[in-house]
């Protein structure tokens, strides 16, 4: 995708009903930059907005996923015109990272390699994470003085428990493409080479799905880790009440007793 | 949501009446709901016909999903003088809302802001969608709220909040507007006229006298002193043993059968 000597950092596929965004600057293990940032949360929030695209796949070019902020990016926007890191998260990770878990449509993170730092939280962020076997997680944020960002806090403890997130954040260990299967930090490993195919496999098969389902699903299960069981399990009866009056509901359950395969058209 | 009367169409407020319940929906999309001159007329005028409509109980006030109001029509009185503004009725309009003698329950998702804010908090009850934003953002346009809004906040949140929210015209969400008791509770945004109708009807179905008292008596208890208040409420508690509802309901009690209201 070069044209000239431009390369774009941030490639933005859109194929059937499928957002493939691809990091693009594999020499610098796809740091991110404020473009790419930028980039990254207006094609997803097309991706919400348009009735045609029923899930997006989140990968990298090259041997890393993301190295996490670009740090040569940062200093020279802070010169220009001087920002506290505060302001530069409320600003630009924390609304990606947002628009990731409340947009209603499956995000799949695709990990070919290493993602550190913010890196890291963008993968943590997506709903289903294929992985490589070489891949990495990296939680540097200790060594430079600095919390982990990003919703890293958030993230951490729930997949891990407290013990093992505060381990890993304060010792700033790798966690291997193993343990982050092990952990359930990531759905399933691959080979390098079928990580894509993976990850396409599983996009089919998502936007096959009835996708009022597929989107209320996901609101419920964020909901989840605020709210108790009796809470949570009226918010299920309340969504079943939205969702036991869509054609797709009827037709999943004639499909069913007709022993056919349904027709979901997404009312 | 089951089968409904539509009144009017036509306009900036779509009436329609659910049983004993009324519904007006803001039909302003293009503006976001602006609650514009014409708008309003049309707003005072469905209030009237419900008012007068014995066979109406209670009242839902709905914007769309994407925009409860965002404010008041800015356009129209970017030029005018203060004078000019004195001699308006426009902001009496809030007051016929949060006058208004029957229940009132705001449906709101999306926008809630300035006006729109101040409509919502005019009615009784409010119901907000997950996607409700709650604002008053006059001060960074170099007005205050107009319509209420420091008055009703201040009594609702407490004046720490009250002030935050008109000092630096902070939005609130939904989740954080039901934790400050700013609504009564959050549905998803698909539900959330079908969950303020339900609750409409869940009114409509008490005893109208009493409902009439028991508003009155809150109201009037938001302005007055304790013995005042605790006197008003009294009076109206007596007053409600000459009606057939009083007799009909505690004798059905007494039976442990469903008491039949007529409104007398």
């Amino acid at each position: 995708m070069t044209e000239g000597i431009q390369i774009k950092p941030l490639l933005v596929e859109i194929d059937g009903a499928v957002m493939t965004l691809t990091l693009n600057r594999p020499d610098v293990l796809n740091a991110l930059t404020l473009e790419m940032m930028k980039g990254l949360l207006e094609s997803l929030k097309k991706a919400e907005k348009d009735k045609n695209i029923g899930c997006v796949i989140l990968t990298a070019a090259g041997r890393a996923f993301c190295a996490g902020a670009d740090l040569g990016d940062l200093k020279k926007r802070q010169e220009e015109a001087p920002f506290s890191l505060g302001d530069e998260l409320r600003r630009h990770f924390n609304p990606l990272i947002l628009q990731i878990r409340r947009m209603e449509k499956p995000v799949i993170g695709a990990v070919n390699g290493l993602a550190a730092g913010a890196g890291a939280s963008l993968i943590l962020s997506t709903d289903i994470k294929i992985a490589s076997r070489e891949s990495k997680f990296i939680n540097a944020f200790s060594r430079v003085g600095l919390v982990p960002d990003s919703g890293m806090t958030y993230f951490m403890p729930r997949f891990l428990g407290m013990s093992l997130a505060l381990e890993y954040a304060w010792t700033a260990k790798p966690i291997t493409a193993e343990e982050a299967f092990r952990f359930g930090w990531v759905n399933r490993l691959v080979d390098l080479g079928q990580v894509m195919d993976e990850a396409q496999k599983l996009a089919q098969e998502l936007i096959a799905a009835p996708p009022l389902s597929v989107a209320l699903t996901k609101r419920a299960m964020n909901r989840s880790f605020e709210n108790n069981l009796e809470t949570q399990m009226e918010y299920e009866a309340q969504l079943q009440e939205v969702l036991g009056k869509t054609h797709d509901h009827a037709e999943g359950v004639a499909a069913f007793l007709e022993k056919r395969r349904p027709r979901f058209e997404g009312k | 949501m089951g089968g409904f009367e539509l009144i009017t169409a036509q306009s900036l407020i779509v009436s329609e009446k659910h049983g004993a319940v009324g519904v007006l929906r803001m039909n302003r999309p293009e503006a976001l709901n602006a609650l514009s001159h014409p708008l309003m007329d049309r707003m005072e005028e469905a209030l009237k016909n419900f008012e007068a409509d014995s066979a109406i109980c209670a009242v839902v006030i709905a914007g769309s999903e994407r925009a409860f109001a965002a404010g008041a029509d800015i356009s129209e009185m970017q030029g005018k003088t203060s004078a000019e503004m004195r001699a308006d009725s426009h902001l009496s309009r809030w007051d016929k809302v949060s006058n208004f003698p029957k229940p009132t329950i705001a449906a709101i998702s999306g926008y809630a802001l300035g006006g729109g804010c101040e409509l919502a908090l005019a009615c009784d009850l409010r119901v907000a969608s997950e996607t409700a934003v709650f604002g008053q953002p006059e001060i960074s346009i170099g007005v205050i709220p107009g319509a209420g809004g420091t008055v009703r906040l201040s009594r609702l949140l407490g004046r720490a909040l009250a002030l935050e929210m008109v000092l630096t015209g902070r939005r609130i969400s939904a989740d954080e507007a039901l934790s400050l008791g700013l609504v009564n509770r959050v549905v998803p945004v698909e539900l959330f006229l079908d969950e303020a109708i339900k609750l409409a009807h869940q009114i409509a179905a008490m005893p109208p006298l009493a409902v009439a008292a028991a508003k009155k008596s809150t109201l009037h208890a938001m302005d007055s002193s304790l013995e005042d208040s605790l006197n008003f409420e009294r009076n109206l508690f007596y007053d409600l043993f000459d009606t057939e509802d009083q007799k009909e309901g505690m004798r059905a009690f007494i039976q442990k059968r469903r008491p039949n209201f007529v409104g007398k």
